[in-house]
C-alpha cells in the first residue's frame, strides 16, 4: 500500500496540510499502541506495525520536498541516495559557489540573507514541479528534485552556521 | 537482559498483569519523586501521613541495616553521607565520563572498574550498587505509598522520563521498574505528561511549549493541541543540565570561600554532599528573598556564607541561557517562531527560580503558565495516561524520538536511519553492502546522537551479522531495520536479503544492563521479596475482611430477623473477632477469623436466599416468571 492510500488521500503533489492531519489523526486513534495496552501480543504487534506505517506515511507526505520525491518515485523517477555525488555540472557549480559564500559569511545577517535566498529558490522550484509532473518530463523532474534536495541541505547548513555564530557572540 | 532484546513486540507481559489492580502515574525525578492516581479524568497526587506529595529521591543504606527512602534517607545524609545517595537519576544508563564533580570531587563513590564502557556503579555502605537497583528502591517506596493510600495492590504504572533520555537511560528506567515489581504500561516523556495535565484541564488548542527544568535534566518540547490530540512537533534538551547545577555552582563558591579564608579542608565525598545540601537550601530561599546566608558544618570549623539574589543570578545565567538556546533550536527544528506559541508551561522545581521565569517570558513574549504545581504536574499527567491506558480514553498522545539513531559507516561516520523528531512508533530500514570481495561478516554499531562522527555520539550496541555468503564487494544487500516502540525503546535487526541463509546476530550490550547484572538484581530483590509478599498478602486479607464485614452488616440490617437470638450472639462474637484481627498484623489470624465468620453465616445466607426467592416468586404469573428469567 502506498503512503497516499494508507492515509486515504488522493495521490497528488499538492495536499492540504489540514486534510492530511485529519486523516492521520483519525487513523492513529484507531491504531496507536496506547489503544492496545491490554490486548493480546499479536494484536499489539499488528497495531504497532500499522501505527509505524502511518507515521512513515504522514512524515513523508507532510514535508513538501519529501512528498515530491515520493510522488516522483511512484511515477518512476528515482533519485540517487543521500550523500551520493551530484552528477549535474550546473548544479555542482551553483552548490560550490553558495557553499563558499556561506563559509565566508561571518555575521548572522549575512547567513540569514543566504538562507532567505535558498528558501525563495526552494519555493520557486517546488511550485515549478507541478508542470513538470504534468508533462511527465522525467529528466527535468530528476534535475529539479536533486536541486531541491541540495537547497534543503544548504538551509540546514546555514542554520548550523547561524547557531555557531550566535554562540560565539554570546 | 541485553539492550537489543528488550520489548520485542509479542513478548508476554509480566505475570499478574491483573485486571482490577490499579495503575498509577509516577514521576521518578532527580530530586523528588511523586506518585499520583487518576479516577474519571481527575488526577491527584498521593500524600503521606504528613500531607507531603514529594518523596525526595534519596536512598539510604544505613549502618543499622535495611533501606530508607525519601525524607528519612535525606535526614541521614548529614550523619552517614557515605551510606546515602541522591540524584541517582543522573547516573541512569551513564558511564563514569558523564559525571560532574564539585571541587574535583564526585558526590558519589564509584565502584572501581565500572562505568568505562558500561553503566557506572556506586559503592555504598561497602557494597557495589547499580543506579537501577537504587532507583528501584525509590519505585518500591512509591508503590508502597500508593498501596497504603489506596488500600489496593498496585502492579502497573506509567513512568515518566525526560524527553531527551537516550535509549540506555530509558532501558535502565524500565529495568528499575521491573526490579520493583511494577509492570510499565508506558514510558511517557515528562513534558508530554505535563501538557496532558494542562490540556485536559483546560481544553486548550494551538501551539504550546513545555519548559521542563528538573533537578538534573532539561527538556523543551513543542506540542500542538487539537481536539484531544497531543502532537509533539519537536523536542530537545540536555540530560546533564538541571537545578543540581545551580547547587553545584553555589557549593563550589562556598568551598572556594573556605579555602580563601585559610581553612584547609579535606574535600571528600561527605564534604561535597554537605556543601550541596546547604547550597540547595540557600538557592530555594533566594526564590523569594533578595539575600540569604547559611552555615556550612565541615571539619572542625564551620563557616558562614552569604549570597544575594543578584550574585546567584550572575552564577546561574550561563545555564539558563543554555536552556533558552536549546529552546530556540527546538523551535527552529519545528519551523516555528516563538511568537506562534500560545502558552508555555513551566515544569520542575527549578522553574521557581525567578531568573528562569524572566528568561522564558522574554523568549516567548508572554508570562508562562504556572497554575499547576510544577513539582506535581508531571505525575498528574502520568496518572491521566495510566487511567487512559487501562480504561480507555479519547485522548491521543503522539510523541517523537528525541535523538537521531544511526549506524557507524566507513571512516567512523554516522549514517542516520531514524532522524530526531520522527513520530513513534517507527520502523525504518536502510540497506548497506559489503565493501570487500568475499566478505562474510559485517560489524553493526548502533549509535544515538546528532553529530557526524561516531566518537561524538552515544554508542548503544554493537553486534555482528555473520554467515553472509561470499560475494563480490557491493553485491550483498544487508538490510538493517530500526524499530522504536511507543516507549521510545529501540530494537535493531539485520538481515542479508539476497540469500535465504540463516543469519546469526550477536549482541553486545554496552550501556544497558548485562544479563548477569539483571539476574543479580532480581536475586537481590528476592531477599526482600518475602517481606514484600507478606505485606501484600496482609493488605489483601484486610481488604477482603473489610468487604465481608460490610456485606454482613448490610445483610443483618435487612434480614436480621431470620436469626435466633443465640445465632445472632455467636455471629456478633465472630464479627468482633474478625474486626480485631483486621486491625492487627497477623494475616493467618485474619484468615482464620474470616473463615469462622463465613462458616457461621452460611445458614443465614441460605435462609436469606430462600426468602429472596420466595419473595421474588410470590405474586408472579408464569409469564412474568419466564420474562424475568429471560432478562
Amino acid at each position: 500500500m502506498d503512503h497516499f492510500a494508507r492515509l486515504g488521500m488522493p495521490a497528488m503533489l499538492d495536499l492540504e496540510p489540514a486534510d492530511l492531519d485529519k486523516a492521520y489523526f483519525s487513523r492513529q486513534r484507531q491504531w496507536h499502541p496506547d489503544r492496545f495496552v491490554s490486548k493480546p501480543p499479536e494484536e499489539k504487534a499488528k497495531a504497532s506495525a500499522e501505527a509505524a506505517a502511518l507515521n512513515d506515511a504522514y512524515r513523508t507526505l507532510k514535508d513538501p520536498l519529501d512528498r515530491a520525491v515520493y510522488f516522483a518515485s511512484l511515477k518512476g523517477v528515482e533519485l540517487p541516495g543521500d550523500g551520493k555525488t551530484i552528477d549535474d555540472p550546473e548544479l555542482l557549480m551553483e552548490a560550490m559557489e553558495v557553499r563558499e559564500a556561506l563559509h565566508e559569511a561571518d555575521t548572522v545577517e549575512a547567513v540569514d540573507a543566504l538562507a532567505e535566498k535558498a528558501r525563495r529558490d526552494m519555493k520557486a522550484a517546488l511550485s515549478g514541479l507541478a508542470s513538470l509532473f504534468l508533462r511527465d518530463d522525467k529528466p527535468a523532474l530528476r534535475k529539479a528534485l536533486l536541486r531541491l534536495r541540495y537547497l534543503d541541505k544548504f538551509a540546514e547548513e546555514a542554520r548550523a552556521r547561524r547557531m555557531n555564530l550566535e554562540r560565539a557572540k554570546a | 537482559m541485553t539492550l537489543l532484546e528488550i520489548h520485542e513486540p509479542g513478548e508476554t507481559p509480566l505475570p499478574h498483569a491483573g485486571e482490577g489492580t490499579l495503575a498509577v502515574g509516577i514521576d521518578l525525578g532527580t530530586t523528588n519523586s511523586v506518585v499520583a492516581i487518576a479516577r474519571e479524568g481527575k488526577p491527584a497526587a498521593l500524600h503521606d501521613e504528613t500531607g507531603r506529595a514529594l518523596v525526595p529521591s534519596v536512598v539510604a543504606y544505613p549502618a543499622a541495616g535495611g533501606v530508607r527512602v525519601g525524607e528519612e534517607a535525606r535526614l541521614l545524609m548529614a550523619k552517614e553521607p557515605r551510606n546515602v545517595v541522591a540524584s541517582v537519576k543522573r547516573l541512569m544508563g551513564r558511564g563514569a565520563a558523564d559525571l560532574h564533580t564539585v571541587a574535583g570531587v564526585l558526590p558519589y563513590e564509584i565502584e572501581p572498574g565500572s562505568g568505562e564502557t558500561d553503566m557506572v556503579k556506586l559503592r555504598i555502605a561497602g557494597k557495589p550498587r547499580s543506579p537501577v537497583e537504587i532507583s528501584a528502591e525509590i519505585l518500591k517506596a512509591l508503590r508502597a505509598r500508593a498501596e497504603a493510600a489506596l488500600d489496593k495492590s498496585v502492579e502497573r504504572a506509567v513512568i515518566t522520563v525526560p524527553a531527551y533520555f537516550d535509549d540506555a537511560a530509558r532501558t535502565a528506567t524500565r529495568d528499575a521498574a521491573r526490579v520493583a515489581g511494577l509492570e510499565v504500561l508506558r514510558l511517557v516523556n515528562e513534558p508530554t505528561a505535563a501538557a496532558l495535565a494542562y490540556g485536559l484541564d483546560k481544553g486548550s488548542e494551538g501551539l504550546y511549549a513545555v519548559y521542563d527544568l528538573g533537578g538534573g535534566t532539561f527538556d523543551f518540547s513543542l506540542l500542538r493541541l487539537e481536539k484531544g490530540v497531543f502532537q509533539v512537533l519537536a523536542t530537545g534538551g540536555d540530560t546533564a543540565l538541571g537545578g543540581d547545577d545551580f547547587d553545584r555552582a553555589l557549593a563550589e563558591r562556598m568551598l572556594a570561600e573556605r579555602k580563601r579564608d585559610g581553612l584547609a579542608d579535606l574535600i571528600d565525598e561527605g564534604a561535597v554532599k554537605a556543601a550541596l545540601a546547604l547550597a540547595r537550601q540557600m538557592k530555594e530561599q533566594l526564590s523569594d528573598r533578595e539575600k540569604t546566608s547559611g552555615r556550612l558544618e565541615l571539619g572542625a570549623v564551620p563557616s558562614f556564607h552569604a549570597i544575594t539574589r543578584a550574585e546567584f543570578e550572575a552564577m546561574a545565567d550561563g545555564l539558563v541561557k543554555r536552556t533558552i538556546e536549546i529552546a530556540r533550536h527546538v523551535l527552529a527544528d519545528a519551523g516555528m517562531a516563538a511568537s506562534e506559541i500560545h502558552g508555555v508551561v513551566l515544569v520542575g522545581g527549578s522553574t521557581r527560580v525567578p531568573l528562569v521565569r524572566r528568561r522564558v517570558a522574554e523568549m516567548i513574549g508572554k508570562p508562562p503558565l504556572t497554575d499547576i504545581d510544577p513539582d506535581e504536574v508531571v505525575a498528574l499527567g502520568a496518572a491521566l495516561q495510566a487511567e487512559a491506558l487501562t480504561s480507555g480514553s479519547d485522548t491521543l498522545l503522539l510523541d517523537v524520538t528525541p535523538l537521531s539513531l544511526g549506524l557507524e559507516t566507513m571512516g567512523e561516520l554516522v549514517e542516520k536511519v531514524v532522524p530526531r523528531n520522527t513520530p513513534i512508533p517507527v520502523q525504518l530500514a536502510q540497506e548497506f553492502t559489503t565493501y570487500q570481495d568475499g566478505q562474510t561478516a559485517m560489524a553493526i554499531h548502533v549509535v544515538q546522537g546528532e553529530r557526524e562522527m561516531v566518537a561524538d555520539c552515544r554508542s548503544l550496541a554493537r553486534f555482528e551479522l555473520t554467515g553472509i555468503p561470499p560475494m563480490t564487494a557491493g553485491a550483498a544487500r544487508i538490510r538493517v531495520a530500526f524499530a522504536v516502540d511507543a516507549d521510545g525503546l529501540l530494537t535493531v535487526s539485520a538481515q542479508e536479503r539476497t540469500t535465504g541463509i540463516a543469519q546469526r546476530i550477536e549482541v553486545k550490550p554496552s550501556y544497558g544492563l548485562s544479563h548477569d547484572d539483571m539476574a543479580d538484581m532480581l536475586y537481590d530483590s528476592l531477599e526482600h521479596a518475602e517481606e514484600d509478599m507478606t505485606r501484600r498478602l496482609l493488605t489483601e486479607a484486610r481488604v477482603e475482611a473489610r468487604r465481608s464485614l460490610l456485606a454482613l452488616d448490610t445483610a443483618l440490617a435487612k434480614d436480621g430477623a431470620l436469626l435466633s437470638a443465640e445465632e445472632r450472639g455467636a455471629m456478633d462474637e465472630a464479627r468482633r473477632r474478625l474486626e480485631t484481627a483486621t486491625a492487627g498484623e497477623d494475616r493467618d489470624e485474619i484468615s482464620a477469623a474470616a473463615e469462622a465468620l463465613e462458616a457461621l453465616s452460611k445458614p443465614f445466607a441460605e435462609r436469606r436466599m430462600d426468602r429472596g426467592i420466595r419473595e421474588a416468586l410470590s405474586g408472579l404469573s408464569m409469564n412474568d416468571l419466564e420474562r424475568r428469567v429471560g432478562e
